[in-house]
């Protein structure tokens, strides 16, 4: 399936189904990593429930330097 | 003690953590200031680029309070969604709202800042807007309810100083929250400045990551902002237009 990530268009394997998979699949599953997905920020407890679908468009962030 | 919502901080001197040189400076510096809390500021992570490590990586950030910063927001709105992002991370509930609306100088758009602000408070974050030295500026967000005030010394990442310590000053005889000056620090002169204003803390970031030794930088503002502190709080005498005599005028000797 398509994903839109960080604004990069990424061809990702159909099993990751959901976000707890994706972050997985993007080797970020241990990083504190906040998803948004399609508009909706998701709390942790949410990844494992949330679907990933074919042209879904997600923002992954983090904590980085700053005043 | 600096109290901020629910939180008590014995360190007056709030750090940022952008632009160090290292992570291991980073880490010294950080110990060395003895703060309590750090700010962040959050971006996309970069995936699909292995060359950009997480500078956090190797930081216990758990003895600290999080600060993250809504920086790169231009609307009320984008501020908003930073502010639940960094929420959503479950690490802190403080905010710092920034909402720049000059390019050149930084400055923060009152109007968007108050906005934002407003929203924030009403989804029950612990709520520090980033504002000039504007007075009555400061007094509005103070009426909507926010948690500290943090007013810029001058414009961010200038090191200029304090350039208005007339208006910070009423700044601070106004408020009834806790007054954070913040932006602008360049020098441990300047954060012991704003502590004898009477300021409750300092955050700062270029004047310690920026400077020629971080660390020895980060000790150095530890120690002016509790100089200024107990400055502040021993009451300085008045200025006087003439001299006059540390030493008795009586009692001297004649020839």
């Amino acid at each position: 399936m398509k994903l839109i990530i960080n604004g990069m268009t990424k061809e990702i394997p159909d099993n990751n189904s959901n976000v707890t998979l994706l972050l997985n699949h993007l080797q970020i599953g241990q990083k504190k990593a906040v998803v948004e997905r399609n508009g909706n920020i998701l709390v942790k407890e949410q990844h494992d429930n949330e679907p990933v679908k074919d042209g879904d468009k997600f923002e992954i962030v983090h904590f980085v330097g700053g005043g | 003690m600096l109290n901020i919502g629910p939180y008590s901080f014995q360190s007056r001197l709030f750090l940022g953590t952008g632009k160090y040189a290292s992570g291991e400076v980073q880490n010294q510096a950080v110990e060395t200031s003895e703060t309590e809390v750090l700010t962040f500021a959050v971006r996309r992570m970069n995936i699909f680029d292995d060359s950009q490590p997480d500078p956090f990586e190797s930081m216990d950030l758990s003895g600290f309070k999080l600060l993250p910063n809504t920086a790169g927001a231009k609307t009320a709105e984008e501020a908003v969604r930073i502010a639940k992002m960094a929420q959503a991370a479950n690490m802190c509930d403080m905010i710092k709202v920034e909402v720049i609306g000059c390019d050149k100088t930084l400055l923060p758009d009152p109007v968007e800042t108050i906005k934002a602000t407003e929203l924030l408070l009403d989804e029950g974050f612990i709520v520090l807007p980033y504002t000039s030295d504007d007075v009555v500026l400061a007094r509005h967000l103070q009426e909507l309810g926010i948690h500290a005030i943090m007013p810029g010394a001058s414009p961010i990442g200038t090191g200029l100083g304090i350039i208005n310590p007339y208006n910070l000053a009423h700044i601070i005889e106004q408020a009834e929250v806790p007054v954070i000056v913040d932006a602008g620090i360049g020098s441990p002169k300047d954060a012991s400045y704003a502590m004898e204003l009477g300021a409750d803390g300092v955050l700062l970031n270029t004047a310690v990551s920026g400077a020629g030794d971080p660390v020895k930088m980060a000790g150095a503002m530890k120690h002016a902002v509790e100089a200024g502190r107990l400055g502040f709080e021993a009451g300085r005498i008045e200025k006087k237009m003439y001299a006059q005599a540390s030493s008795p005028v009586e009692g001297m000797s004649k020839l």
